[in-house]
């Protein structure tokens, strides 16, 4: 196991990196949050809601999420093959390249150079360099997986595989354009087709992105903190393959009463129902897997996080499917009902399993205890507070402005105009900053504590004890 | 398990998950592609201009799709808010599409020909002189830039748009012409935003205001020519199917299925009035009654043509005529 330190030192890299954009993306968050009341606070080009909050979606989702990944995905390819990985080097030029891209993404895109297709605005250069990191993440998880010396391959291997292989197809299918310059391009696909292609990818990237790893870092991590074995195996076969055999149909589900052709509208409705079975399977998976231990949820502090995780996942699934329906559809698209359920997923689901993973893995990879449980057992509350604050907030001023929109006099004339549900919107934008200052707070903390479990501490452990524990681990 | 094996070889695992994740990919968004019917292009929508299509690129770098759409549902109080609600021909040259996806201003896909190019100019340089409620970022600094035109000719290359760089540098030359003519019906307040430097070229803003005047404004029109024609059509023309046999006997099918509920069996009369004579309410030429059925009238008839369209419309106006000479 002469490479064990090493993998260590990239998960910790991808650690770290993780939680830098995280706190880089929330806080540019924060800022639109209060353009959103304030207008004055668009104090430059630059600083202008329209440019700043793809580099606030971009920095959370590639940032934040794929380092997170990165980092736990390494780590699990590695403890359940129980074989270094393959390509080590590869693995630390990923690091590198990785941290510049995306430092390159968050300038380029404050500089408005930016596709305008959500969530894959990068323009074709900097699309270039995610293939090559992808490429380079793609072989050490297949190189890893052959080399492996487990023979069989647990179920968390069958997400982070699910992941690869879904993000290289949407990924690279989404981005084709025409470049016109080095820094601008127009896509392939025109209008309809345009759209069809991009929503296919958007909700495909982060079907592959928030949720493949993230169940791969449940199913792993949960078992792990808890030593309670999975509860049904055979339950999360069900969930993997109907997962990614339903999650591709569904794109159109963004695209409801739009000119996309109604069959395709309707296709996307029926699957995305169909989508609450598999998602149920791991929520059921994970609450079974509790059954009668619930009491380490007040003896161990990672359990908390794994189980309200969860069931933002369970909440998210709900909602997701039914969004589809058409009337609500209707109701709902277009309001901030939408960011809240988005917001929800993320704060929720996405951002508690990662932290959780972040804590188990950090003192595995130290060798020490966490640094305080108390301040991570403050990191689980002001986040579950802030996230409930901004999400359930944003959801009533979603109804309140849907309504708003399609209120009409007995004469059929409209109730009111735009500006009265824009008006009505300042008090739920208010409540919602206010509950994202909390969950600021909370990952404040928690980059703290990671921070202090993570600090190199020469001497206090031999590489010798080191290996040890990694292949009893 | 039976599959259990697929669990342990790793690039067949791979293998199958994308065979699993493409089939759904492939029925809902690589078929399509190839449907022309998913993508229809019509001669009434024209791509844009050189300056609407720079105007387009500066809506795309501002990220203005993050808070607008463009594309009106069809749903009754979105027609009420925005106009007609948005058909899939309209998009034909966007690319990229820029639906969005959330409102946090209203929906754009009507605006083209709804304000005078001056509101704009006010509207962008300051949204909350306008609406002090409002929470858009304002513009001015578009107004202080000068229109980068050097990729244009490349760019409508690349676009498709169907013409060449010297064209792109007639419109250029017009639309310059055009935004700083002091004929311009806006230049007062241009100039007010403009500052005196740039006031003789073109500006970013300029394109975006041609840009955000564009949105729309083809398929109003048609559909104006189309309401237009068939009403100018109605004044001048005589029925293209008179005394058409077949053409009456397909008018009867669709009296039945469309007018018989008011206008009773064989026009005799019911809630509408009786049409089996020759004596209409509101004229009995060929061009009044194709005006009455197509149009509507006030009081209750509807208008028939967006279900009907010209032909059939024609059609019933020559059952109408047999029953006239049934009646008398």
């Amino acid at each position: 196991m002469a490479n064990g330190a090493r993998s260590d030192s990239i998960v910790r890299g991808f650690a770290l990196s993780s939680v830098f954009w995280l706190l880089v993306g929330l806080g540019i968050g924060l800022w639109l949050a209060a353009e959103m009341i304030y207008p004055a606070l668009n104090l430059a080009p630059w600083l202008a809601f329209g440019r700043l909050r793809v580099v606030h979606t971009n920095g959370l989702i590639f940032g934040f999420t794929l380092a997170g990944i990165f980092a736990c995905s390494f780590y699990m390819l590695e403890k359940l093959t129980r074989t270094p990985l393959a390509f080590p080097g590869l693995a630390k030029a990923q690091l590198w390249l990785f941290n510049i891209a995306i430092a390159l993404a968050a300038l380029s895109l404050f500089a408005g150079l930016n596709t305008s297709k959500e969530y894959s605005e990068l323009e074709w250069p900097l699309d270039i360099v995610v293939v090559a990191l992808w490429v380079m993440f793609a072989a050490n998880v297949m190189g890893t997986l052959v080399k492996r010396r487990e023979k069989q391959m647990y179920v968390s291997l069958w997400f982070i595989v699910g992941c690869v292989v879904t993000v290289a197809v949407v990924y690279i299918l989404n981005n084709l354009a025409v470049p016109v310059s080095l820094t601008k391009s127009y896509s392939v696909y025109a209008g309809v087709n345009d759209a069809n292609v991009q929503w296919w990818f958007g909700h495909n990237a982060v079907a592959s992105v928030f949720t493949f790893p993230i169940l791969a870092m449940f199913y792993y991590f949960l078992p792990k903190s808890t030593g309670l074995p999975i509860y049904s195996h055979r339950l999360s076969i069900i969930a993997f393959w109907s997962l990614i055999f339903g999650y591709l149909w569904t794109g159109a589900h963004h695209l409801m009463l739009t000119p996309v052709p109604e069959w395709i509208q309707t296709v996307a409705l029926a699957f995305s129902l169909f989508l609450i079975a598999p998602s149920w399977a791991s929520v059921l998976n994970g609450f079974y897997t509790m059954n009668g231990n619930w009491d380490k949820m007040k003896s161990n502090y990672l359990v908390k996080f794994f189980i309200l995780g969860i069931t933002f996942y369970g909440l998210q699934t709900i909602q997701g499917p039914t969004q589809a329906i058409r009337a609500l559809s209707g109701h709902l698209h277009f309001t901030e009902y939408i960011p809240g359920h988005v917001h929800m997923g993320t704060m929720g689901w996405v951002t508690m399993i990662i932290s959780a993973s972040m804590y188990f893995m950090m003192t595995k990879i130290t060798g020490r205890e966490i640094h305080s449980v108390k301040l991570a057992n403050l990191h689980f509350w002001l986040i579950l507070v802030g996230q409930l604050m901004s999400t359930a907030t944003l959801w009533i001023a979603g109804i309140v402005q849907g309504a708003m929109w399609k209120a009409t006099n007995p004469d059929g004339s409209l109730m009111y105009n735009f500006l009265d549900s824009v008006a009505a919107m300042y008090p739920f934008w208010a409540v919602r900053l206010v509950g994202g200052l909390l969950y600021f707070a909370g990952i404040a903390v928690f980059a703290y504590n990671l921070y202090m479990t993570s600090r190199p501490m020469p001497g206090t452990e031999s590489p010798a004890s080191k290996a040890a524990k990694f292949q009893a681990a | 398990m039976r599959f259990d094996g697929l669990y342990e070889k790793p690039v067949l695992f791979a293998i199958a998950a994308v065979a699993v994740l493409s089939v759904g990919t492939l029925v809902t968004t690589f078929i399509p592609l190839f449907l022309p019917s998913t993508q229809p292009v019509s001669p009434l929508i024209r791509p844009y201009t050189a300056v609407e299509a720079e105007g387009r690129d500066i809506y795309i770098r501002e990220g203005c799709n993050n808070c607008h759409t463009q594309t009106v549902r069809p749903m009754r109080t979105e027609v009420a808010r925005y106009g007609d609600y948005s058909k899939p021909e309209e998009s034909a040259w966007d690319r990229p599409f820029l639906w969005g996806s959330r409102r946090t201003g209203p929906d754009l896909a009507r605006l083209g020909g709804k304000y005078p190019d001056a509101w704009h100019y006010r509207h962008m340089a300051n949204p909350q002189a306008m609406f002090d409620r409002s929470n858009m970022p304002a513009y001015a600094w578009l107004a202080k830039s000068k229109l980068d035109t050097a990729l244009t000719a490349r760019k409508v290359t690349i676009l498709g748009y169907g013409y060449d760089g010297a064209e792109v540098a007639r419109q250029l030359a017009t639309f310059r012409q055009t935004v700083t003519a002091p004929a311009y019906p806006s230049a007062r307040v241009r100039s007010q935003v403009t500052p005196a430097a740039l006031q003789g070229e073109i500006t970013e803003l300029d394109a975006m205001v041609a840009y955000l005047q564009k949105l729309g404004r083809d398929l109003k029109a048609a559909q104006a020519t189309v309401a237009g024609s068939a009403t100018a059509e109605a004044a001048e023309t005589k029925n293209p199917y008179a005394g058409s046999r077949e053409a009456e006997e397909e008018g009867e099918k669709i009296f039945k299925e469309n007018c018989r509920s008011c206008h009773g069996e064989k026009g005799a009369g019911g809630f509408g009035p009786k049409l089996s004579t020759t004596a209409h309410k509101f004229g009995s030429s060929d061009g009044d009654l194709f005006s009455s059925v197509a149009g509507g009238r006030p009081g209750g008839m509807p208008s028939f043509l967006p279900q009907l369209g010209k032909d059939r419309v024609w059609k019933a106006v020559s059952y109408i005529r047999r029953l006239e000479r049934e009646g008398r």
